[in-house]
């Protein structure tokens, strides 16, 4: 599976579980789970972070080489994310941006008219836009028209922990995507991971299932593995499902009489 | 420019270097402690918990030791500052009450109980109606609790007062100035030197200099700390009389996923905190951390809307990579770190006091501060 590589944005990846970052109980868990979870890319708010400061999380993604992905984590309105985005790319002179524009505090959903407005702007403005957004397939096509290079529709809520809630969308927005599709959001276990692997997404962008384990790096490298099997799984090409009849593996006809 | 001499000089005047002064002065030790503003900046913003066990993180066993070491030894070293001071340290021995506003809150909560029952630590679940037994004016929609006997407060402004003024009776000098920088001679630390560029010379030099201990000059390059500032912004708020004393007890919540605390003191003050950004050196105090503060208080405490809102201020905490102290020895001969306590300041203050004292006198870092020295962060361990 070496040559199985993920481009995002022309960036080429090869571990597709991407990482947030919130959550951890201290930096260095935090970094050690980072470094178990094989992750290239990895996801800070840049409302707060400085970016200047020593010793942040930034100089624990850049001392292990793991790519920087700014988010407008807190904005409520297009107008905010745009600005927070034009912050974040003079800040840390890139032009990835994941986009996160939510309804309220308390949800967490995102907000889709202000998300698509601003996923317009930015990508007319330059950006690449990873767009995190509902799971609705047509909703997904429309953040892919306006010209996001990701779109990242929610298994269920952020930091809730109940894995992917309505999978035939998730097939939907895949079947139909002609950019990468990144789950994002809900992931609670390995399993959840797998199962978004298996239904075609590209890749998996989780935080609090690791950062708020009893042990994070442990997970965070249950989550490496999920990945993994989930991606081979769908590469394999999985067997249909009989609901009538089982199969035998090992056929009856045939066999010595003894 | 003027030179002096000692045999102790401590750079900052916060909590942990004002005690380790008194503690050395009281053996008869000459102290001077460096400070433009002393006891004014993390010492003075934070809120005083001693919270050992409702602070608990999954895998910090190490410093679940210490911060109980140093729980159990704050009435012994508030007696001691009162019998020399004649006035109060600040120590109020209420225990701590931990409640949930919604179901999801309470599981996270009975989750965190769960981890302390099984490190042995005494915790008490309650009904949300058990709760507002011990706590009246919490919200109805308080679901449940956890009873925390052995975490208190202290009234953290009070204990620098104490401190500032125990230091003055056992003949610490301090001296209202910046250091610029370390004075170092080979390897060995010899003074420092101020911002008007007279020098301290002496025996020892302690580094108690809290979010800024990772700047210090004269320090090497490879032998600084990693220590960082972190932002939290806190209220303070008076209780009028007609109300007093609204709460008896530390309340601290899980509110709708957020987490947020109430610290009473006896005069009828009450401290909500805290926000966490890791903005730099930056202490402006934003609306929106205003805001999330008393939304989350008044959901716990609707009586918070009758308040008065005295004060709202940001501090920096001095972070490091593990939530932990940095104590003991540095690299270089004569410089002792007593820095990095994050979170735990306040209640760390005792042990740390008498720890890096101990060294002083005997060379010697007691161990129970031997898990804490500067060398644990020379390279990272991957655990799995």
């Amino acid at each position: 599976m070496s040559d199985d590589t993920l481009v995002i944005a022309g960036r080429e990846l090869t571990s597709r579980l991407v990482m947030g970052t919130g959550g951890a109980p201290s930096l260095e868990v935090l970094e050690e789970a980072l470094v178990a979870s094989g992750t290239q890319l990895t996801t800070v708010a840049l409302r707060r972070l400085d970016p200047t400061q020593q010793g942040s999380v930034l100089d624990v993604l850049r001392k292990h080489d793991i790519a920087v992905l700014p988010n407008t984590a807190g904005c409520f309105t297009a107008g905010e994310a745009v600005l927070t985005a034009r912050l974040a790319r003079e800040a840390l002179q890139t032009d990835l941006i994941k986009l996160e524009v939510v309804a309220d505090d308390h949800t967490l959903l995102p907000d889709p008219v202000e998300l698509l407005d601003a996923a317009e702007t930015l990508a007319a403005d330059g950006f690449s836009v990873l767009a995190y957004t509902n799971d609705d397939p047509i909703l997904a096509r429309r953040l892919e028209q306006v010209g996001c290079v990701a779109v990242m529709p929610l298994g269920s809520p952020i930091g809730s922990g109940l894995g992917i809630r309505n999978p035939h969308n998730i097939s939907m927005i895949v079947e139909a995507a002609n950019v990468p599709i990144v789950l994002d959001a809900g992931i609670g276990t390995a399993s959840d991971a797998a199962l978004a692997m298996e239904l075609g997404c590209d890749a998996v962008l989780l935080a609090t299932a690791v950062t708020r384990a009893e042990r994070p790096a442990l997970m965070a490298a249950a989550m490496r593995d999920a990945v993994t099997a989930g991606r081979n799984a769908r590469l394999a090409g999985r067997i249909p499902r009989r609901y009538h009849s089982a199969q035998a593996s090992s056929p009856l006809d045939g066999r010595a009489d003894l | 420019m003027a030179e002096r001499t000692c045999d102790v000089v401590i750079i900052g005047a916060g909590l942990i270097g004002l005690a380790t002064a008194w503690r050395l002065a009281v053996d008869g030790i000459q102290v001077t402690v460096c400070d433009p503003t002393p006891g004014s900046q993390t010492s003075s913003v934070a809120a005083g918990m001693l919270a050992p066990v409702t602070e608990v993180e999954y895998g910090e066993d190490a410093l679940l030791a210490l911060n109980l070491a140093s729980v159990a030894a704050w009435p012994g070293f508030a007696e001691e500052l009162e019998a020399l001071t004649g006035q109060s340290a600040g120590l109020n021995r209420t225990g701590t009450l931990s409640v949930a506003y919604d179901v999801d809150d309470a599981t996270a909560i009975r989750r965190l109980a769960d981890y302390q029952r099984r490190l042995g630590l005494e915790v008490e679940e309650l009904s949300g109606r058990e709760a507002r037994k011990r706590e009246p004016l919490l919200a109805a929609g308080v679901t449940a609790g956890v009873w925390v006997p052995g975490d208190h407060s202290v009234d953290n402004r009070q204990a620098v007062a104490t401190l500032l003024r125990a230091a003055e009776l056992t003949g610490v000098q301090l001296v209202r100035q910046r250091v610029s920088r370390v004075l170092v001679t080979g390897t060995t630390a010899v003074g420092v030197e101020l911002e008007d560029g007279s020098a301290i010379h002496a025996g020892q030099v302690i580094a108690a200099a809290g979010p800024w201990s990772g700047q210090l000059e004269g320090v090497p390059a490879e032998l600084r700390v990693p220590v960082r500032p972190l932002k939290g912004e806190v209220l303070r708020l008076r209780v009028p009389e007609a109300y007093r004393p609204a709460l008896s007890h530390t309340v601290r919540a899980t509110a709708r996923g957020f987490a947020v605390y109430l610290v009473p003191r006896p005069g009828g003050e009450l401290v909500v905190g805290a926000t966490t950004s890791e903005l730099g050196y930056d202490t402006r105090v934003l609306a929106g951390g205003v805001f999330a503060l008393l939304r989350d208080a008044r959901m716990i405490l609707p009586i918070t809307d009758e308040l008065e809102l005295v004060e709202a201020v940001a501090g920096l905490r001095p972070a490091t990579p593990d939530n932990a102290p940095i104590l003991g020895p540095s690299g270089l001969d004569g410089l002792l770190w007593a820095t990095g306590h994050y979170r735990n300041g306040v209640l760390l203050t005792p042990i740390t006091a008498q720890v890096i004292a101990e060294t002083v006198q005997t060379g010697v870092l007691p161990s129970v501060a031997a898990p804490f020295q500067a060398s644990r962060f020379a390279e990272v361990k991957v655990k799995l």
